[in-house]
Protein backbone atom coordinates (compact mmCIF):
# COMPACT_ATOMS: atom_id res chain seq x y z
CA UNK A 1 0.00 0.00 0.00
CA UNK A 2 1.44 3.34 -1.05
CA UNK A 3 1.09 6.38 1.18
CA UNK A 4 -0.48 9.14 -0.87
CA UNK A 5 -1.21 12.82 -0.33
CA UNK A 6 -3.63 14.64 -2.65
CA UNK A 7 -3.37 18.41 -2.46
CA UNK A 8 -6.83 19.76 -3.26
CA UNK A 9 -8.41 23.11 -3.98
CA UNK A 10 -11.93 24.29 -3.21
CA UNK A 11 -14.59 25.16 -5.76
CA UNK A 12 -17.02 28.06 -5.26
CA UNK A 13 -19.21 25.93 -2.95
CA UNK A 14 -16.30 25.08 -0.61
CA UNK A 15 -16.33 21.50 -1.92
CA UNK A 16 -13.13 19.88 -3.16
CA UNK A 17 -12.59 20.39 -6.90
CA UNK A 18 -13.81 17.33 -8.79
CA UNK A 19 -10.30 16.40 -9.94
CA UNK A 20 -9.60 15.47 -6.30
CA UNK A 21 -12.42 12.91 -6.38
CA UNK A 22 -11.18 11.63 -9.75
CA UNK A 23 -7.73 11.02 -8.21
CA UNK A 24 -9.20 9.44 -5.07
CA UNK A 25 -11.11 6.97 -7.25
CA UNK A 26 -7.94 5.91 -9.05
CA UNK A 27 -5.93 5.49 -5.82
CA UNK A 28 -8.46 3.18 -4.22
CA UNK A 29 -6.80 0.65 -1.90
CA UNK A 30 -3.89 2.90 -0.92
CA UNK A 31 -3.59 5.02 2.19
CA UNK A 32 -4.73 8.48 1.17
CA UNK A 33 -4.65 11.83 2.95
CA UNK A 34 -5.98 15.04 1.43
CA UNK A 35 -4.49 18.48 2.10
CA UNK A 36 -5.88 21.98 1.55
CA UNK A 37 -3.77 25.11 1.68
CA UNK A 38 -5.13 28.01 3.73
CA UNK A 39 -8.81 27.06 4.05
CA UNK A 40 -10.46 23.65 4.39
CA UNK A 41 -13.64 22.23 2.86
CA UNK A 42 -17.19 22.50 4.19
CA UNK A 43 -18.59 19.65 6.29
CA UNK A 44 -20.25 18.21 3.18
CA UNK A 45 -16.89 18.44 1.43
CA UNK A 46 -14.98 16.49 4.07
CA UNK A 47 -17.78 13.90 4.21
CA UNK A 48 -17.50 13.44 0.44
CA UNK A 49 -13.72 12.98 0.72
CA UNK A 50 -14.17 10.36 3.45
CA UNK A 51 -16.71 8.46 1.32
CA UNK A 52 -14.11 8.19 -1.43
CA UNK A 53 -11.49 6.89 0.98
CA UNK A 54 -9.67 9.90 2.49
CA UNK A 55 -8.17 9.19 5.92
CA UNK A 56 -6.75 12.47 7.20
CA UNK A 57 -7.81 15.85 5.86
CA UNK A 58 -5.08 18.37 6.60
CA UNK A 59 -5.67 22.10 6.43
CA UNK A 60 -2.29 23.77 6.12
CA UNK A 61 -2.26 27.04 8.04
CA UNK A 62 0.07 30.01 8.13
CA UNK A 63 -0.55 33.75 8.11
CA UNK A 64 1.25 33.81 4.73
CA UNK A 65 -1.31 31.51 3.08
CA UNK A 66 -4.37 33.78 2.97
CA UNK A 67 -4.00 34.14 -0.80
CA UNK A 68 -2.28 32.05 -3.46
CA UNK A 69 1.46 32.33 -3.98
CA UNK A 70 3.80 29.93 -5.75
CA UNK A 71 6.42 30.19 -2.99
CA UNK A 72 3.93 29.96 -0.11
CA UNK A 73 2.03 26.93 -1.43
CA UNK A 74 5.25 25.17 -2.35
CA UNK A 75 6.74 25.77 1.12
CA UNK A 76 3.56 24.62 2.88
CA UNK A 77 3.23 21.34 0.95
CA UNK A 78 6.97 20.71 1.25
CA UNK A 79 6.66 20.69 5.02
CA UNK A 80 3.92 18.04 5.19
CA UNK A 81 5.53 16.08 2.34
CA UNK A 82 8.54 15.54 4.55
CA UNK A 83 6.83 14.99 7.88
CA UNK A 84 4.09 12.76 6.43
CA UNK A 85 6.45 10.28 4.74
CA UNK A 86 4.37 10.19 1.54
CA UNK A 87 5.44 8.12 -1.47
CA UNK A 88 3.35 10.11 -3.94
CA UNK A 89 1.85 13.61 -3.89
CA UNK A 90 -0.92 14.36 -6.38
CA UNK A 91 -2.70 17.54 -7.37
CA UNK A 92 -4.91 18.78 -10.20
CA UNK A 93 -3.17 20.44 -13.16
CA UNK A 94 -5.08 23.67 -12.45
CA UNK A 95 -3.70 27.21 -12.76
CA UNK A 96 -2.27 26.88 -9.23
CA UNK A 97 -1.13 23.24 -9.55
CA UNK A 98 0.67 23.96 -12.80
CA UNK A 99 2.38 26.94 -11.19
CA UNK A 100 3.71 25.71 -7.85
CA UNK A 101 4.22 21.94 -8.25
CA UNK A 102 7.36 22.47 -10.41
CA UNK A 103 8.80 24.65 -7.63
CA UNK A 104 7.97 21.93 -5.13
CA UNK A 105 9.86 19.51 -7.39
CA UNK A 106 12.95 21.72 -7.10
CA UNK A 107 12.60 22.09 -3.34
CA UNK A 108 12.11 18.38 -2.70
CA UNK A 109 14.65 17.42 -5.41
CA UNK A 110 12.19 14.84 -6.73
CA UNK A 111 10.48 14.46 -10.10
CA UNK A 112 7.14 15.80 -11.30
CA UNK A 113 5.01 14.07 -13.93
CA UNK A 114 2.80 16.94 -15.09
CA UNK A 115 -0.61 16.91 -16.77
CA UNK A 116 -1.00 13.13 -16.50
CA UNK A 117 -4.23 11.88 -18.13
CA UNK A 118 -4.29 8.27 -16.93
CA UNK A 119 -2.40 5.98 -14.58
CA UNK A 120 -2.32 2.49 -13.12
CA UNK A 121 -0.68 0.87 -10.11
CA UNK A 122 1.46 -2.24 -9.98
CA UNK A 123 1.62 -2.80 -6.27
CA UNK A 124 2.98 0.47 -4.93
CA UNK A 125 4.49 1.62 -8.20
CA UNK A 126 2.85 4.30 -10.30
CA UNK A 127 2.70 3.98 -14.10
CA UNK A 128 1.35 7.07 -15.83
CA UNK A 129 0.37 8.18 -19.32
CA UNK A 130 0.60 11.77 -20.47
CA UNK A 131 0.16 13.56 -23.78
CA UNK A 132 3.02 15.14 -25.72
CA UNK A 133 2.57 17.71 -28.52
CA UNK A 134 -0.83 18.68 -27.09
CA UNK A 135 -2.07 15.12 -27.48
CA UNK A 136 -0.77 14.33 -30.95
CA UNK A 137 0.93 11.41 -29.21
CA UNK A 138 0.97 9.76 -25.79
CA UNK A 139 3.91 8.58 -23.68
CA UNK A 140 4.33 6.39 -20.63
CA UNK A 141 5.87 8.09 -17.63
CA UNK A 142 7.83 6.49 -14.79
CA UNK A 143 9.28 8.18 -11.75
CA UNK A 144 13.01 7.76 -11.03
CA UNK A 145 14.92 7.84 -7.75
CA UNK A 146 13.46 8.23 -4.30
CA UNK A 147 10.19 10.04 -3.53
CA UNK A 148 7.99 11.69 -2.70
CA UNK A 149 7.13 11.65 -6.42
CA UNK A 150 4.94 14.48 -7.66
CA UNK A 151 2.08 14.02 -10.11
CA UNK A 152 -0.36 16.57 -11.50
CA UNK A 153 -3.55 15.27 -13.09
CA UNK A 154 -5.47 16.95 -15.89
CA UNK A 155 -9.02 17.74 -14.72
CA UNK A 156 -11.80 15.65 -16.39
CA UNK A 157 -9.29 13.15 -17.83
CA UNK A 158 -9.63 10.25 -15.36
CA UNK A 159 -13.40 10.51 -15.02
CA UNK A 160 -15.36 10.36 -11.79
CA UNK A 161 -15.25 7.04 -9.90
CA UNK A 162 -18.36 4.96 -10.55
CA UNK A 163 -18.62 3.91 -6.92
CA UNK A 164 -17.50 5.09 -3.50
CA UNK A 165 -14.71 3.41 -1.53
CA UNK A 166 -15.62 -0.02 -0.10
CA UNK A 167 -14.62 1.22 3.33
CA UNK A 168 -14.98 4.95 3.91
CA UNK A 169 -11.89 6.73 5.21
CA UNK A 170 -11.85 8.37 8.62
CA UNK A 171 -12.02 11.82 6.98
CA UNK A 172 -10.56 13.38 10.09
CA UNK A 173 -10.07 17.11 9.61
CA UNK A 174 -7.22 18.82 11.42
CA UNK A 175 -5.40 22.12 11.11
CA UNK A 176 -1.67 21.77 10.56
CA UNK A 177 0.51 24.80 11.20
CA UNK A 178 3.24 25.14 8.60
CA UNK A 179 6.24 27.40 8.56
CA UNK A 180 6.27 29.65 5.49
CA UNK A 181 9.15 32.10 5.30
CA UNK A 182 9.20 35.23 3.16
CA UNK A 183 7.00 35.24 0.04
CA UNK A 184 8.41 37.60 -2.59
CA UNK A 185 5.89 37.12 -5.42
CA UNK A 186 2.57 37.84 -3.77
CA UNK A 187 -0.71 38.70 -5.51
CA UNK A 188 -1.39 42.39 -4.90
CA UNK A 189 -4.85 42.46 -6.43
CA UNK A 190 -7.08 40.51 -8.78
CA UNK A 191 -9.04 41.73 -11.79
CA UNK A 192 -12.02 39.36 -11.99
CA UNK A 193 -13.05 38.15 -15.41
CA UNK A 194 -16.44 39.33 -16.64
CA UNK A 195 -17.61 35.72 -16.91
CA UNK A 196 -18.03 33.59 -13.81
CA UNK A 197 -17.97 30.38 -15.83
CA UNK A 198 -15.55 27.54 -15.11
CA UNK A 199 -12.27 27.67 -16.97
CA UNK A 200 -12.02 25.90 -20.31
CA UNK A 201 -9.50 23.43 -18.88
CA UNK A 202 -12.00 22.33 -16.22
CA UNK A 203 -15.23 22.75 -18.21
CA UNK A 204 -17.53 19.79 -18.70
CA UNK A 205 -19.17 21.28 -21.79
CA UNK A 206 -17.53 23.63 -24.32
CA UNK A 207 -18.94 25.52 -27.30
CA UNK A 208 -16.19 26.85 -29.59
CA UNK A 209 -16.25 29.20 -32.55
CA UNK A 210 -13.84 29.46 -35.47
CA UNK A 211 -13.03 31.82 -38.30
CA UNK A 212 -16.53 31.34 -39.74
CA UNK A 213 -17.92 33.32 -36.80
CA UNK A 214 -16.84 36.35 -38.90
CA UNK A 215 -16.58 38.79 -35.96
CA UNK A 216 -16.54 39.11 -32.17
CA UNK A 217 -20.16 40.27 -32.03
CA UNK A 218 -21.41 36.98 -33.50
CA UNK A 219 -20.00 35.04 -30.53
CA UNK A 220 -23.17 36.05 -28.68
CA UNK A 221 -25.05 33.23 -30.42
CA UNK A 222 -22.52 30.82 -28.88
CA UNK A 223 -22.97 32.52 -25.49
CA UNK A 224 -26.72 31.95 -25.74
CA UNK A 225 -26.22 28.25 -26.51
CA UNK A 226 -23.61 27.98 -23.75
CA UNK A 227 -25.94 29.54 -21.18
CA UNK A 228 -28.60 26.91 -21.90
CA UNK A 229 -26.30 23.89 -21.54
CA UNK A 230 -23.93 25.30 -18.88
CA UNK A 231 -20.99 25.47 -21.23
CA UNK A 232 -17.84 27.60 -21.36
CA UNK A 233 -17.16 29.31 -24.70
CA UNK A 234 -13.88 28.71 -26.52
CA UNK A 235 -12.37 29.75 -29.84
CA UNK A 236 -9.98 28.46 -32.47
CA UNK A 237 -6.61 30.07 -33.15
CA UNK A 238 -7.99 31.47 -36.41
CA UNK A 239 -10.75 33.24 -34.48
CA UNK A 240 -8.30 34.55 -31.86
CA UNK A 241 -5.76 35.72 -34.45
CA UNK A 242 -8.58 37.50 -36.32
CA UNK A 243 -9.40 39.37 -33.11
CA UNK A 244 -12.85 37.76 -32.56
CA UNK A 245 -11.92 36.40 -29.11
CA UNK A 246 -9.15 36.87 -26.48
CA UNK A 247 -6.29 34.36 -26.20
CA UNK A 248 -7.68 33.13 -22.86
CA UNK A 249 -10.44 31.49 -24.93
CA UNK A 250 -8.11 29.73 -27.39
CA UNK A 251 -8.32 25.95 -27.64
CA UNK A 252 -5.42 24.19 -29.34
CA UNK A 253 -1.71 23.54 -29.21
CA UNK A 254 -0.85 27.20 -28.51
CA UNK A 255 -3.92 27.70 -26.36
CA UNK A 256 -5.69 25.46 -23.89
CA UNK A 257 -5.86 21.69 -24.03
CA UNK A 258 -9.34 20.62 -23.00
CA UNK A 259 -11.19 17.38 -22.29
CA UNK A 260 -14.88 18.10 -21.70
CA UNK A 261 -17.67 15.53 -21.94
CA UNK A 262 -19.16 17.49 -24.83
CA UNK A 263 -17.34 19.76 -27.28
CA UNK A 264 -19.39 21.63 -29.88
CA UNK A 265 -17.19 23.09 -32.66
CA UNK A 266 -18.93 25.77 -34.70
CA UNK A 267 -17.34 26.97 -37.93
CA UNK A 268 -14.00 25.38 -37.06
CA UNK A 269 -12.29 23.56 -39.92
CA UNK A 270 -10.08 21.50 -37.58
CA UNK A 271 -6.39 22.26 -38.16
CA UNK A 272 -3.89 19.77 -36.67
CA UNK A 273 -3.06 22.13 -33.81
CA UNK A 274 -6.76 22.63 -32.92
CA UNK A 275 -7.59 18.92 -33.05
CA UNK A 276 -4.62 18.27 -30.76
CA UNK A 277 -6.08 20.58 -28.15
CA UNK A 278 -9.58 19.04 -28.01
CA UNK A 279 -9.21 15.44 -29.19
CA UNK A 280 -9.66 13.97 -25.71
CA UNK A 281 -13.19 15.42 -25.54
CA UNK A 282 -15.55 12.52 -24.92
CA UNK A 283 -18.18 13.54 -27.47
CA UNK A 284 -17.54 16.00 -30.30
CA UNK A 285 -20.22 17.77 -32.33
CA UNK A 286 -19.10 19.74 -35.38
CA UNK A 287 -21.04 22.30 -37.39
CA UNK A 288 -19.42 23.39 -40.65
CA UNK A 289 -20.53 24.25 -44.18
CA UNK A 290 -17.61 22.33 -45.73
CA UNK A 291 -18.39 18.58 -45.73
CA UNK A 292 -14.67 17.87 -46.29
CA UNK A 293 -13.50 19.88 -43.23
CA UNK A 294 -11.00 17.80 -41.15
CA UNK A 295 -13.07 18.44 -38.00
CA UNK A 296 -15.61 15.90 -39.32
CA UNK A 297 -13.00 13.11 -39.09
CA UNK A 298 -13.00 13.63 -35.30
CA UNK A 299 -16.68 14.42 -34.78
CA UNK A 300 -19.07 11.91 -33.26
CA UNK A 301 -21.94 13.93 -34.70
CA UNK A 302 -21.22 16.12 -37.70
CA UNK A 303 -23.74 18.60 -39.02
CA UNK A 304 -22.94 19.96 -42.47
CA UNK A 305 -24.65 23.31 -42.38
CA UNK A 306 -24.38 27.03 -41.74
CA UNK A 307 -23.63 27.69 -38.08
CA UNK A 308 -25.71 30.88 -38.12
CA UNK A 309 -28.76 28.73 -38.90
CA UNK A 310 -27.82 25.59 -36.94
CA UNK A 311 -26.66 27.13 -33.63
CA UNK A 312 -29.95 28.95 -32.88
CA UNK A 313 -31.84 25.70 -33.58
CA UNK A 314 -29.47 23.83 -31.23
CA UNK A 315 -30.18 26.43 -28.55
CA UNK A 316 -33.94 26.07 -29.07
CA UNK A 317 -33.83 22.24 -29.02
CA UNK A 318 -31.61 22.08 -25.91
CA UNK A 319 -33.97 24.54 -24.18
CA UNK A 320 -36.90 22.25 -24.98
CA UNK A 321 -34.99 19.14 -23.87
CA UNK A 322 -33.82 20.67 -20.60
CA UNK A 323 -37.18 22.31 -19.93
CA UNK A 324 -35.70 25.83 -19.76
CA UNK B 1 18.33 45.88 -14.77
CA UNK B 2 21.67 44.68 -16.08
CA UNK B 3 21.61 40.99 -16.92
CA UNK B 4 18.66 39.32 -18.60
CA UNK B 5 18.68 35.63 -19.48
CA UNK B 6 16.06 34.28 -21.90
CA UNK B 7 15.38 30.55 -22.12
CA UNK B 8 14.51 29.28 -25.58
CA UNK B 9 13.66 25.87 -26.93
CA UNK B 10 13.51 24.58 -30.47
CA UNK B 11 10.32 22.61 -31.20
CA UNK B 12 8.55 21.09 -34.22
CA UNK B 13 6.23 23.51 -36.04
CA UNK B 14 2.62 23.29 -34.78
CA UNK B 15 1.39 21.90 -38.13
CA UNK B 16 3.83 18.96 -37.91
CA UNK B 17 2.41 15.47 -38.14
CA UNK B 18 3.95 13.63 -35.19
CA UNK B 19 5.12 10.04 -35.80
CA UNK B 20 6.35 7.94 -32.86
CA UNK B 21 9.64 6.06 -33.38
CA UNK B 22 9.28 2.34 -34.03
CA UNK B 23 10.86 1.52 -30.65
CA UNK B 24 8.64 4.08 -28.88
CA UNK B 25 11.64 5.91 -27.39
CA UNK B 26 10.46 9.29 -28.75
CA UNK B 27 9.11 10.67 -32.01
CA UNK B 28 10.74 10.90 -35.44
CA UNK B 29 12.70 14.16 -35.64
CA UNK B 30 14.21 13.92 -39.11
CA UNK B 31 12.58 16.02 -41.85
CA UNK B 32 10.84 18.20 -39.32
CA UNK B 33 10.41 21.95 -39.66
CA UNK B 34 11.83 23.41 -36.45
CA UNK B 35 10.70 26.69 -34.98
CA UNK B 36 11.47 28.65 -31.84
CA UNK B 37 8.87 27.60 -29.25
CA UNK B 38 6.09 30.17 -29.92
CA UNK B 39 5.81 31.24 -26.25
CA UNK B 40 9.59 31.85 -26.10
CA UNK B 41 9.24 34.48 -28.82
CA UNK B 42 7.28 36.61 -26.34
CA UNK B 43 10.10 36.19 -23.80
CA UNK B 44 12.76 37.25 -26.34
CA UNK B 45 10.67 40.24 -27.41
CA UNK B 46 10.11 41.29 -23.78
CA UNK B 47 13.85 41.20 -23.08
CA UNK B 48 14.47 43.44 -26.09
CA UNK B 49 11.77 45.90 -25.03
CA UNK B 50 13.49 46.15 -21.63
CA UNK B 51 16.87 46.55 -23.31
CA UNK B 52 15.48 49.51 -25.26
CA UNK B 53 14.58 51.17 -21.95
CA UNK B 54 17.82 50.10 -20.21
CA UNK B 55 20.50 50.21 -22.94
CA UNK B 56 23.26 49.00 -20.60
CA UNK B 57 21.39 45.73 -20.19
CA UNK B 58 22.87 42.50 -21.61
CA UNK B 59 20.53 39.86 -23.04
CA UNK B 60 21.77 36.26 -23.13
CA UNK B 61 19.68 33.51 -24.72
CA UNK B 62 20.10 30.02 -23.27
CA UNK B 63 19.11 26.75 -24.86
CA UNK B 64 19.48 23.10 -23.87
CA UNK B 65 19.33 20.81 -26.89
CA UNK B 66 21.07 19.23 -29.85
CA UNK B 67 23.91 21.00 -31.66
CA UNK B 68 22.30 20.43 -35.04
CA UNK B 69 19.29 22.65 -35.82
CA UNK B 70 20.59 25.40 -33.57
CA UNK B 71 18.75 28.09 -35.55
CA UNK B 72 16.65 29.52 -32.74
CA UNK B 73 19.66 30.90 -30.80
CA UNK B 74 20.84 32.70 -33.95
CA UNK B 75 17.28 33.91 -34.56
CA UNK B 76 17.11 35.35 -31.04
CA UNK B 77 20.46 37.10 -31.57
CA UNK B 78 19.27 38.36 -34.96
CA UNK B 79 16.24 39.84 -33.18
CA UNK B 80 18.67 41.68 -30.88
CA UNK B 81 19.98 39.45 -28.06
CA UNK B 82 23.66 40.04 -27.29
CA UNK B 83 25.01 36.54 -26.86
CA UNK B 84 23.98 32.92 -26.44
CA UNK B 85 24.72 29.76 -24.49
CA UNK B 86 24.02 26.25 -25.76
CA UNK B 87 24.11 23.28 -23.42
CA UNK B 88 24.38 20.21 -25.64
CA UNK B 89 22.08 17.31 -24.92
CA UNK B 90 20.94 14.41 -27.03
CA UNK B 91 17.48 12.94 -27.09
CA UNK B 92 14.67 13.59 -24.65
CA UNK B 93 15.59 14.89 -21.18
CA UNK B 94 13.27 15.69 -18.30
CA UNK B 95 12.42 19.11 -16.90
CA UNK B 96 14.54 18.72 -13.75
CA UNK B 97 17.67 17.96 -15.80
CA UNK B 98 16.92 20.89 -18.13
CA UNK B 99 16.40 23.36 -15.28
CA UNK B 100 19.56 22.21 -13.51
CA UNK B 101 21.55 22.55 -16.75
CA UNK B 102 20.25 26.09 -17.26
CA UNK B 103 21.15 27.02 -13.69
CA UNK B 104 24.68 25.68 -14.27
CA UNK B 105 24.98 27.55 -17.57
CA UNK B 106 23.86 30.85 -16.04
CA UNK B 107 26.37 30.42 -13.20
CA UNK B 108 29.14 29.63 -15.70
CA UNK B 109 28.44 32.90 -17.54
CA UNK B 110 29.73 34.75 -14.48
CA UNK B 111 26.83 37.21 -14.64
CA UNK B 112 24.25 37.49 -11.90
CA UNK B 113 20.75 37.49 -13.42
CA UNK B 114 18.39 40.36 -12.68
CA UNK B 115 15.68 38.77 -14.78
CA UNK B 116 15.17 35.32 -16.31
CA UNK B 117 12.48 35.11 -18.99
CA UNK B 118 10.97 32.12 -20.75
CA UNK B 119 7.80 31.03 -22.49
CA UNK B 120 5.08 29.67 -20.19
CA UNK B 121 5.40 26.22 -21.78
CA UNK B 122 7.17 24.43 -24.59
CA UNK B 123 4.73 23.00 -27.11
CA UNK B 124 6.59 19.69 -27.48
CA UNK B 125 6.50 18.14 -23.98
CA UNK B 126 3.91 20.63 -22.62
CA UNK B 127 5.36 20.02 -19.16
CA UNK B 128 5.09 23.65 -17.91
CA UNK B 129 7.86 23.03 -15.43
CA UNK B 130 11.23 24.55 -16.30
CA UNK B 131 10.72 28.23 -15.35
CA UNK B 132 9.27 27.50 -11.90
CA UNK B 133 11.71 24.62 -11.34
CA UNK B 134 14.63 26.90 -12.19
CA UNK B 135 13.27 29.57 -9.84
CA UNK B 136 13.07 26.95 -7.09
CA UNK B 137 16.61 25.72 -7.73
CA UNK B 138 17.96 29.30 -7.75
CA UNK B 139 15.82 30.39 -4.80
CA UNK B 140 14.20 33.17 -6.82
CA UNK B 141 10.51 34.09 -6.97
CA UNK B 142 8.65 33.33 -10.20
CA UNK B 143 5.46 34.42 -11.91
CA UNK B 144 4.03 32.34 -14.76
CA UNK B 145 1.47 32.84 -17.57
CA UNK B 146 2.33 36.53 -17.70
CA UNK B 147 0.36 38.80 -20.04
CA UNK B 148 1.39 42.24 -18.72
CA UNK B 149 4.88 43.53 -17.94
CA UNK B 150 6.18 46.86 -16.65
CA UNK B 151 9.61 47.68 -15.28
CA UNK B 152 10.25 50.72 -13.07
CA UNK B 153 13.81 50.72 -11.77
CA UNK B 154 14.23 47.50 -9.89
CA UNK B 155 10.48 46.94 -9.48
CA UNK B 156 8.62 44.68 -11.88
CA UNK B 157 4.82 44.85 -12.26
CA UNK B 158 3.24 41.77 -13.78
CA UNK B 159 -0.17 40.52 -14.82
CA UNK B 160 -0.71 36.77 -14.58
CA UNK B 161 -3.65 35.06 -16.29
CA UNK B 162 -5.50 32.49 -14.18
CA UNK B 163 -8.67 30.41 -14.52
CA UNK B 164 -11.52 31.86 -16.54
CA UNK B 165 -9.45 34.82 -17.74
CA UNK B 166 -9.10 36.55 -14.35
CA UNK B 167 -5.86 38.48 -13.86
CA UNK B 168 -3.60 38.50 -10.79
CA UNK B 169 -1.45 41.59 -10.33
CA UNK B 170 2.07 41.18 -8.91
CA UNK B 171 4.61 43.82 -7.97
CA UNK B 172 8.02 42.66 -6.81
CA UNK B 173 11.72 43.38 -6.90
CA UNK B 174 14.18 41.79 -9.31
CA UNK B 175 15.76 39.27 -9.50
CA UNK B 176 12.98 36.93 -10.56
CA UNK B 177 11.85 34.41 -13.18
CA UNK B 178 8.96 35.29 -15.52
CA UNK B 179 7.19 32.83 -17.82
CA UNK B 180 5.45 34.66 -20.68
CA UNK B 181 2.11 33.97 -22.37
CA UNK B 182 0.74 34.91 -25.78
CA UNK B 183 -0.69 38.43 -25.81
CA UNK B 184 2.19 39.94 -23.79
CA UNK B 185 3.68 41.71 -26.83
CA UNK B 186 4.14 41.32 -30.58
CA UNK B 187 7.46 39.62 -31.34
CA UNK B 188 9.55 41.42 -33.96
CA UNK B 189 11.03 39.83 -37.06
CA UNK B 190 14.79 39.68 -37.39
CA UNK B 191 16.07 42.35 -39.79
CA UNK B 192 18.63 41.55 -42.49
CA UNK B 193 21.39 43.58 -40.76
CA UNK B 194 20.35 41.81 -37.54
CA UNK B 195 20.84 38.42 -39.18
CA UNK B 196 24.30 39.47 -40.46
CA UNK B 197 25.30 40.78 -37.01
CA UNK B 198 24.03 37.65 -35.27
CA UNK B 199 26.59 35.52 -37.09
CA UNK B 200 29.38 37.33 -35.23
CA UNK B 201 27.79 37.33 -31.79
CA UNK B 202 29.36 35.00 -29.19
CA UNK B 203 27.86 31.56 -28.63
CA UNK B 204 29.26 29.60 -25.67
CA UNK B 205 28.85 25.85 -25.83
CA UNK B 206 28.87 23.42 -22.90
CA UNK B 207 28.24 19.74 -22.31
CA UNK B 208 25.78 18.65 -19.63
CA UNK B 209 28.72 17.48 -17.48
CA UNK B 210 30.29 20.98 -17.74
CA UNK B 211 27.25 22.51 -16.05
CA UNK B 212 27.04 20.00 -13.21
CA UNK B 213 24.38 17.63 -14.57
CA UNK B 214 24.67 13.87 -14.29
CA UNK B 215 22.45 10.87 -15.09
CA UNK B 216 21.18 10.78 -11.50
CA UNK B 217 19.41 14.12 -12.12
CA UNK B 218 16.84 12.33 -14.28
CA UNK B 219 13.71 12.22 -12.15
CA UNK B 220 11.11 11.30 -14.77
CA UNK B 221 11.52 8.79 -17.61
CA UNK B 222 9.35 8.89 -20.73
CA UNK B 223 8.96 5.91 -23.06
CA UNK B 224 6.35 3.99 -25.02
CA UNK B 225 5.50 6.88 -27.34
CA UNK B 226 2.46 6.00 -29.42
CA UNK B 227 -0.35 7.65 -31.31
CA UNK B 228 -3.58 8.07 -29.36
CA UNK B 229 -6.29 5.54 -30.21
CA UNK B 230 -8.37 6.59 -33.22
CA UNK B 231 -12.05 7.10 -32.66
CA UNK B 232 -14.40 5.21 -34.94
CA UNK B 233 -16.00 7.41 -37.58
CA UNK B 234 -18.99 9.34 -36.31
CA UNK B 235 -22.34 10.15 -37.87
CA UNK B 236 -22.58 12.97 -40.39
CA UNK B 237 -25.80 14.74 -41.36
CA UNK B 238 -26.37 17.05 -44.32
CA UNK B 239 -28.29 20.08 -43.09
CA UNK B 240 -27.49 22.52 -45.92
CA UNK B 241 -31.16 22.44 -46.91
CA UNK B 242 -32.90 24.86 -44.52
CA UNK B 243 -36.11 22.86 -44.70
CA UNK B 244 -34.39 19.82 -43.20
CA UNK B 245 -32.13 21.59 -40.70
CA UNK B 246 -34.71 21.72 -37.90
CA UNK B 247 -35.41 17.98 -37.94
CA UNK B 248 -31.72 17.07 -38.20
CA UNK B 249 -30.69 19.26 -35.27
CA UNK B 250 -33.54 17.82 -33.22
CA UNK B 251 -32.23 14.31 -34.03
CA UNK B 252 -28.67 15.21 -33.01
CA UNK B 253 -29.85 16.70 -29.72
CA UNK B 254 -31.81 13.48 -29.13
CA UNK B 255 -28.71 11.39 -29.85
CA UNK B 256 -26.66 13.46 -27.40
CA UNK B 257 -29.22 12.69 -24.71
CA UNK B 258 -30.07 9.03 -25.52
CA UNK B 259 -27.02 7.59 -27.30
CA UNK B 260 -24.03 9.64 -26.09
CA UNK B 261 -25.69 10.44 -22.73
CA UNK B 262 -23.76 13.68 -22.27
CA UNK B 263 -26.61 16.10 -21.75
Amino acid sequence: MAKILIVSELNQSSLPKSVTIEILGKCKGHQIDVAFVGAGPSEAGSKMLAEYGAQNILVLKSDKLSSYSCEGYSAAVKEVAKSGGYHYIFTGATAAGKDYFPRLSAELQTGLASDVTNFTWEGDKFFGTRPFFAGKCLAKVEMQGSGPHLISIRPNALGMPTEKAAAAGAGKVSDTAVNVSEVKALVKSIIKAASSKVDLTEANVIVSGGRAMKNAENFKILDELADVIGATVGASRAAVDSGFAPHAMQVGQTGKTVSPSLYIACGISGSIQHLAGMRTSKVIVAVNTDPEAPIFTRADYGIVGDLFKIVPILTKEFKALLGK
Amino acid sequence: MKNIFVLVKQVPDTETKIIPKADGSYVEVTNIKWIMNPYDEFAVEQSLLIKTAFPECNVTVVRVGTVSDNECLRTAMAMGADDAILVESEGLIDSFTTAKAIKGAIEKSGRTPDLILSGKQAIDDDALQVPQLLAGLMNLPSVSVVVGFEVAGNVVKLKREVEGGSIEIYELNAPLVVACNKGLNTPRYASLPGIMKAKKKPLAQYKLSDVGVSASDTKVKYHGFQLPPEKPAGKKFDAMDDAKAGAIVKDVVGLLRNEAKVI
